[in-house]
């Protein structure tokens, strides 16, 4: 038998080159979102090592030093209770970091699975599971979470769910619009002809087709993720104390002391923003590095 | 017939739309031995691919419904079979090649993968096995170092080399039938002919059959044992190729044969086109659908369909046409 064609023989990059490159390419040209994968990078590293970095211990109560301002000693100051404010950011971001990456994971995971089986099958399962969604959609993203932690109460697992509910309507949205323009592609009817399962179809040989759309998705809630934890610990609805949140250190005495000791909610607070900006920031580097429609400017 | 491998006995299908109901396949019988080509020959929305798919079932729900027939495999029918059935069918049994070998592959997935995919799912090979086969398959059709090549991702391959690794996916399982559906359509002449010599020297080395589904003639001419034109969703003729290259009992057929250039005419020639369009499938007239194209109608054309049958033939093998006129056809055939 004859051989033939025999260009494409270009000699590729190894996948760790290509990675390398893809990455130089991102901070050159997007030095925003360079600075945001930055500070997520340090949020990760705080969080993992929180116990080796911070000065003091979270929970240990300090009533010699309560209230006090910012010093040597207590570089943020301390909280109602005398425990130090940089320690509870530090571990703090644990708390965030936990939250966001499992919701935004869970929540775009199973969106992404639901929206892409729905896109799949069509017809009646699309519709159903469409108004399904828009069900849940037509409530705003707060008002839902804490519906669920009104059912299911707080701590932290239960947060991670209430704020997991929230999304999966949003990203089975997203997958389903990339997705129903898969259905209609060629080697989903191959892959029908060959004989594989639906489920096999789905998941294999769609849903990795939606990879984009799915990393965007991901980073966008993680900032959301972080900041819905906030607000719910805020509002007393989160975690509680006495594990440090962010959200959590804004509130009680962060409020009534806000004048005499102001730092007790001006640094948490700051977490909060750059944590979720940063993500943002990364986030939309990233959709715009990823979505070749944007990749023309 | 008894010997057939698949035999498909009055299958229709239809599709619902908002302008009516089209009879895109309607009550066609043809038959493929075991080892055998047959082709399904006509022009785009005759039929030709709902008739693939219908067999494999993978019409378009719930617009497409197979509303009758039998599509007899191994003493099987393929349209009662339950779903997990049909599902070891599709893939093991009969194998499928699509048209566009630009997007029948899927760009995520490395070209050892989508070759082993059905190997351990069908077969119940081991990973490693199942890479060995492909590497093995690869080699069958022609892909140079195909070790090499395994890990790669389709876009790195060329139209031709896409088209071969459909045909190596096809052929991995070892089905007893292969379904192509145009599979030469999408790519350049000169790669067309080394895609079809491919096939054909496969086939014919592993003894698969094949229904090869195009409206290329010059493509059924050579490859084909026996040919089916279809018209408007019936089979309007069938015969072996050589008799109906020889003689042609259909004026459609007759038409199709006219309209391709042919190295034995003088060069100044001019091609003979057939005027007109193909009729719309949800309003089909009474009697025959190709009467508005034809040279040969008679007044009972529009009248009474002409059924399929037999007309005189020189071999062995039956030869059959749906024209009233059949005779006059052969007669111009010959005066031309």
């Amino acid at each position: 038998m004859a051989t033939v064609e025999t260009f494409a023989d270009v000699p590729e990059a190894s996948a760790a080159a290509r990675w390398r490159t893809f990455v130089v390419d991102f901070c050159r040209q997007r030095p925003l979102g360079a600075i945001g994968a930055a500070v997520v990078l340090l949020n990760l590293v705080v969080a993992a090592l929180a116990n080796v970095i911070s000065p003091y211990d979270p929970l240990a109560t300090d009533y010699g030093a309560m209230l006090a301002a910012p010093s040597r000693a207590h570089w943020l100051g301390t909280d109602a209770f005398g425990r130090d404010v940089l320690t509870r950011i530090l571990y703090g971001s644990r708390t965030a970091m936990l939250v966001g990456f499992s919701c935004a994971f869970i929540g775009a995971t199973l969106g992404a699975v639901i929206g892409v089986t729905s896109a799949y099958f069509g017809g009646k399962v699309d519709l159903l599971i469409q108004r399904v969604m828009d069900i849940f959609l037509s409530f705003p993203l707060i008002i839902l979470a804490l519906a669920v932690v009104a059912m299911l109460g707080t701590g932290l697992e239960n947060v991670i769910a209430a704020i997991t509910v929230p999304m999966i309507p949003r990203a089975a949205l997203v997958a389903r619009s990339s997705a129903l323009a898969i259905r209609e592609m060629p080697y989903v009817d191959a892959a029908r002809a060959a004989g594989f399962r639906h489920g096999r179809i789905i998941l294999r040989h769609m849903s990795p087709n939606v990879m984009a759309p799915y990393l965007i998705m991901l980073t966008a809630f993680l900032g959301q993720a972080i900041l819905l934890e906030a607000s719910l610990s805020f509002l007393g609805l989160g975690v509680s104390e006495p594990t440090p949140a962010w959200g959590l250190m804004l509130r009680g005495a962060a409020v009534q002391f806000a004048e005499s000791a102001p730092w007790m909610a001006i640094f948490p607070g700051l977490a909060i923003s750059l944590a979720v900006f940063a993500f943002n920031l990364f986030g939309d580097s990233l959709r715009d590095a990823l979505d070749p429609r944007l990749r023309t400017q | 017939m008894a010997d057939a491998l698949l035999d498909v006995r009055h299958l229709s299908t239809r599709f619902t739309t908002r302008e009516g109901v089209v009879r895109a396949v309607d009550d066609v019988s043809w038959d493929v031995k075991e080892g055998e080509t047959v082709a399904l020959v006509g022009e785009s929305g005759c039929g030709k691919s709902v008739s693939a798919l219908s067999i494999m079932r993978l019409v378009a729900q719930p617009a497409g419904q197979i509303v009758g027939g039998q599509a007899v495999f191994k003493g099987r029918d393929l349209l009662t079979l339950d779903e997990e059935a049909m599902r070891r069918v599709r893939g093991r049994e009969i194998a499928m090649i699509f048209q566009e070998p630009m997007t029948s592959l899927n760009p995520v997935l490395s070209i050892g993968r989508q070759l082993t995919e059905g190997l351990e799912i069908h077969l119940g090979k081991t990973p490693q096995q199942a890479r060995g086969r492909a590497a093995e398959l690869l080699g069958m059709v022609g892909i140079p170092d195909p070790e090499r090549r395994l890990p790669q991702y389709p876009h790195q391959f060329s139209g031709g080399m896409r088209q071969r690794m459909m045909i190596a996916m096809a052929l991995s399982c070892e089905p007893s039938l292969i379904l192509a559906d145009e599979p030469t359509t999408a790519l350049d002449v000169t790669i067309q002919a080394q895609i079809l010599e491919l096939m054909k020297d496969l086939s014919r080395r592993l003894g698969v059959a094949m229904l090869m589904i195009t409206h290329n003639l010059g493509v059924v001419a050579r490859y084909a044992d026996r040919v089916n034109v279809m018209y408007a969703g019936r089979i309007i003729e069938q015969g072996t190729a050589r008799e109906l290259y020889g003689n042609p009992r259909h004026p459609y057929t007759l038409g199709l044969l006219r309209s391709v250039p042919r190295l034995d005419e003088p060069r100044r020639s001019r091609l003979a086109p057939i005027d007109g369009q193909p009729p719309d499938l949800t309003r089909l007239p009474a009697g025959c659908a190709f009467l508005p194209r034809c040279a040969f109608r008679v007044d009972r054309c529009s009248v009474e369909r002409p059924p399929l049958v037999p007309v005189a033939h020189t071999g062995p093998e039956p030869h059959v046409s749906a024209c009233w006129e059949a005779e006059r056809v052969i007669a111009r055939q010959e005066t031309r």
